[in-house]
Formats: structure tokens, sequence, C-alpha cells
């Protein structure tokens, strides 16, 4: 598409290029006020739409290390489980009683030892990211395995006590206040997430992923980058892991598991990695497709959901894509006719 | 004219391998300086020193007289040392827009800014539009830089490295691999950098040094070997027997 056939001046075309994935589509918007909605819609299914958002919290986070900056994790778990910990042992032994607080104080917890731990996943091949995040996530299930008197061991966390949100909104037995807690701390991640994306240190980090060479070469120091969205991540998935324990007022040691872990990269990729809603619409397939597929064979499900792994790796995400296209076609068409704008060129 | 960069007995060993023996250069402000050599002469480690890349065996580098030889890739860019490569190191999935967008923003200092999004400040686009207009990069902007045919890939390979306003460029090869037709594209934006840009180029093509450099160094087995006007290498015999192949004896 030349650029003679634009009458708008050059600075203005290029300045909305970089601005296009930062305005709110109408697709976006509509799958947030269906989100919205699902409050009053399916008031039956709060407590699964809150397993639900809290997978794509968790979820969420590992997009912004996996898709945004191409740190590949195993271990991820580790901060979901750290998260879980601190807003279990903070609600058990009553140090913060507003879940709030409490919430923001465990993700805090858990991005400390991301930037903590964040210095071994700077070197290295994927492989070896692969290896140290496992390893840091067994170590810190060991952990909370070891002091038990504490912890509960293998028991998991008991006797923890969650307050009123706010002073004000009790945690029910059918998980009303736990379904619109999860989803506006969901929301709320997901803005600044998106935000941050969009930002000169988000596109650096999809600079080092394509290229770390060249990224130091224009001036960007790649390590830090790294460190820096690691630790937010790690942060993030605290948050996860504690919206989980205090929306079941429990932790346990599975929190930290591998199998945790794998979920998680699983969720990712079936919803597709860098474009943030991967781990969002990845959640709620997953957790559909568990539901669906147990109805019919309870004990082995969990064969589907590998075979659909599998295709979906095989096939690859371009071709997916491009089976989307027309989707993509009518978002993009609806948007043009809402803002008058002329079609771009699309990537 | 003063000295901007410098090498005082820099060498790089390889496991037994010696990369760079010895090599001390010496870079003038406004310089249009070649470095040439046979194939596996070590140009392409001397430009991989300068910028960081790798670290030294031993010796030193200065920029305007202070030691850099321990500084990151990244350090020594913001102190104005910017580099093309000679097999093309690009984003392939951002596009030119976006390419020259970040590495403006760095510059800027942007890049640590996680809230603002890219491309809300005007200095970035008005940057950005120059250099696309500049490299002629206007009619392929939006695309993924991966799909972009070679040549334009070079020019945004070098427009990139502008992007950095570099006060020392150092182009490896910059027209390495583009057909014959296309080359003067890339040789007109060379030479028309400001006269206040040192360049230092590495190059095969005796017709682009002779027209482009006033003072070429020879590298031979990572040593230096000669240095002066462009003249005065022509007529070096020595240099001609290195080119012709002939064994040489030192």
């Amino acid at each position: 598409m030349a650029i003679a056939s634009d009458s708008r001046p050059l600075a203005a075309e290029v300045a909305y290029f970089l601005t296009r994935r930062a305005r709110w589509s109408p697709l976006e918007i509509a799958f947030w006020l269906l989100a919205l909605a699902s409050i009053w819609l399916f008031p039956t299914k709060h407590l699964i739409l809150t397993e639900i958002c809290i997978w794509a919290m968790f979820a969420l986070s590992l997009d912004l290390i996996l898709g945004y900056a191409g740190i590949i994790s195993l271990g991820h778990a580790a901060f979901f489980g750290l998260g879980a910990y601190s807003a279990g042992l903070i609600g058990k032994y009553g140090f913060i009683p507003e879940p709030v607080l409490a919430l923001v104080v465990s993700g805090l917890i858990a991005s400390v030892v991301g930037f903590a731990t964040s210095f071994l996943v700077l070197r290295g091949s994927d492989l070896t990211r692969l290896m140290v995040t496992f390893g840091v996530a067994l170590m810190l299930g060991e952990i909370a395995n070891k002091f038990s008197n504490i912890t509960g061991g293998a028991d998991g966390l008991q006797g923890v006590e969650i307050g009123p949100v706010f002073g004000t909104f009790r945690f029910d037995l059918y998980g009303h206040t736990g379904y619109v807690y999860a989803l506006s701390v969901l929301f709320l991640m997901f803005v600044i997430a998106r935000r941050i994306v969009r930002s000169p240190f988000g596109l650096s980090l999809q600079a080092i992923k394509g290229n770390a060479l060249r990224s130091s070469a224009v001036g960007i120091a790649v390590n830090w980058r790294l460190v820096a969205i690691y630790t937010l991540a790690a942060g993030y998935a605290g948050l996860a892991g504690a919206v989980l324990a205090q929306t079941q007022a429990f932790a346990s040691l599975e929190m930290f598991s591998i199998e945790r872990s794998a979920d998680v990269l699983l969720i990712l990729i079936i919803g597709g990695t860098g474009w943030l809603y991967g781990g969002l619409i990845g959640a709620l397939i997953y957790r559909f497709l568990q539901d669906e597929l147990s109805g019919l064979t309870a004990r082995y499900w969990q064969f589907w959901i590998g075979l659909i792994l599998v295709a979906i790796v095989l096939t690859g995400r371009d071709r997916i894509g491009r089976w989307l296209t027309p989707a993509a076609k009518l978002a993009d068409d609806v948007a043009k006719l809402r803002s008058g704008r002329p079609q771009r060129a699309r990537r | 004219m003063p000295v901007v960069l410098e090498t005082r007995g820099l060498d790089k060993h390889f496991g037994g391998i010696i990369a760079a023996n010895q090599v001390s250069l010496s870079i003038e402000k406004g310089a249009r300086h070649a470095l040439i050599g046979p194939n596996g002469a070590g140009k392409t480690t001397i430009v991989n020193l300068l910028t960081g890349v790798i670290k030294p065996s031993g010796g030193q580098i200065l920029l305007d007289g202070a030691d850099i030889t321990h500084l990151e890739p990244h350090e020594r860019v913001r102190l104005g040392i910017a580099r093309t490569f000679q097999i093309n190191q690009l984003f392939a999935d951002l596009t030119p827009i976006e390419t020259l967008g970040l590495a403006i923003s760095e510059r800027l200092g942007l890049g640590k800014d996680w809230w603002r999004i890219v491309g809300s400040k005007a200095a970035v686009t008005e940057e950005i539009i120059e250099l696309l207009e500049r490299f002629r990069l206007g009619d392929v902007m939006r695309e993924r830089t991966g799909i972009l045919p070679y040549g334009k890939q070079r020019l945004l390979e070098i427009a990139l490295a502008i992007a950095c306003k570099p006060r020392v460029l150092l182009l490896d090869e910059p027209a390495a691999g583009v057909p014959e037709d296309e080359r003067h594209e890339i040789l007109a934006t060379v030479e028309a950098l400001p006269k206040d840009v040192t360049v230092l180029l590495i190059e095969h093509d005796m017709d682009i040094i002779f027209s482009f450099a006033d003072r070429i160094s020879v590298l031979v087995n990572g040593a230096l070997f000669v240095e002066g006007g462009p003249d005065e290498v022509a007529r070096d015999p020595r240099v001609k027997a290195v080119y012709l192949g002939e064994a040489f004896d030192a």
C-alpha cells in the first residue's frame, strides 16, 4: 500500500501505525463486556469462572515473559505458590485483615523472589532456562513442605481466614464475591500488561526476543530489561496464586507443582503467545474442555488435551492465525467504519 | 584532526587462533577510514572488539581518550559508537517503523518507559519519518522486516545504525550481497552521511573503497600491515601482493 494513496500526512500515518494496537478494538470491548455480563448471566457458575480467571492471570503472567521476552519457563508455579502461601499465611495469622492489601503484599513478595532469581535465567539456552526455572519451583515447594509447622506441609495450609473486601464484601460459599473479585483483579492486571507491552519498554522486549545481539547494538541494556519483565511476571503469578488462596481460603503444595507449571504453559499455547488474550482464551478453552471431556471419559480426559496440544503445535499458530483472518478483517472493517479511517495494511 | 577512536595493542585469541594481533589503530574525527584485507584477516573481529560484542585478550580501546575497553555494548552505543552488521541483524517480526522507533526511543532515554505508548511522542515519529524518507523505506514501512527484499533490509540495517545518532559509525560491508544495480543506492546513503560523523568502513570492493575513503588500513592475519592515504596504499607493492594472493614474506 503506497503512502501516496493516503491523504493523511505521513507523521499522522506513522503515529497512527505505532499506536494502532493500543486502541481498544470493538472486539476487545465486546470481550470484556461479555466478561462483565457473565456475573449476571451465569450466577451458578461463579466458582468455575473464578478458577478460569485465576488460570488466565497466571497465563497472562507467563505470556509476559514467554510471548514478549522469549523466556521459557517450566517452573512458573514457583511464584504462583509463593503468592498463594503469602496470602494464605497473611490470612491465617491475621497480619493484614483487608484482602486487597494482602493481595498486593503477596504479589510484591513473589516479585522480590522473582527479581532475586531472575539473574539465573539471563544466560544460557532455552534448555538451561527450563531446568533453572524448574529447579527454583522444586526448591520453593520443598521449603514450604519442610516448614510444616508454619505451612501445614503436605496437609496444606488450613485455617486461613480472609476478611471482607474493603471491609465490606464478604467471601460467600457460592463464590459470588470471589468471582467479582477475581474478575476485577484480572481486568486490572490485563489493562496494565496491555499498556506495558505497547510502551517503548515492551517494544524493546520484543526486539530482544527477536535479536538480542542487535538490541544491544542499538543501546538496549538487554539483561536489565529481562530482569525487569521477569520480576513483573513473577509478581503477576504471585497475584494469581494469592487470589486462589484467598477465594479458597486454602493453600497447598500442589500450587508449586510441575503439573501447574506445565498446565499454564499448555493454556498459553492453546490460546497463543504474544497477544495477551492467549492466556485468557486458553484458560476458557482448557477449563471448558476439562469439564466436557471429563464428562465423556472421566479418567482419561487428558488424552484429548494432549491430542489437541500436539495438533496445535504441529499445525503452527500461523496457520491457525490464517483461519482467523476473516474474523480479524471483519474487526478491522468495523473499526474502520467506526472511526472513518481508511483501512490500513495488515502485517 | 583529533583522534576519536583509538586502539592500543589490541589482541584477541580464540584458543590458539590469533584473530587480532597488537592492533593499534587511530581514527580521526570526521574521517572516512577504510579497513581492508583479505578474507579471514580479522576485520569483523576488530568491529566486534570496538563495539564490545567480544572482549579483547589484551590491549585498550579509547573513545575521545577515555578507556572503554570494559564497557558493555549498549553502553558504547550510548557514548556514540554504532555499527552495521555484515550479515543482517534485524528484528524480523517488527516493521521498519517499529524498528526505527525502537532505536530512537532508546537514544532519547525512553526505553525504560513502560507506561507511555510507543509513537505518542512527536519527536520520535518525526525522526522515524526523516529516516524512512532518507533511506527510501517509506513504501515498505508497514511490512514485517523479515519479508522485505534484501536490498531494503540492507538499507534498514544502515538506517538503524544512523537512528542511534553515532559520532563513530562502523560499517561492516554495507553493500555485501546486494546486486550490482542496487549498490549505488546504498553507497549514496553512505556518502551522504554528515561530515562530522566519523566512519570506519570495512569493504572488499576496491572501487567503493577508493571512491570513499580518505584513509586506508590494511589488515592481514589479524595485524595491521599498511596504513596511509588511498594513493599511497594503491601504489604499495606489498598490498598488491597480498590482494593478488602472492606469497608474501614478512
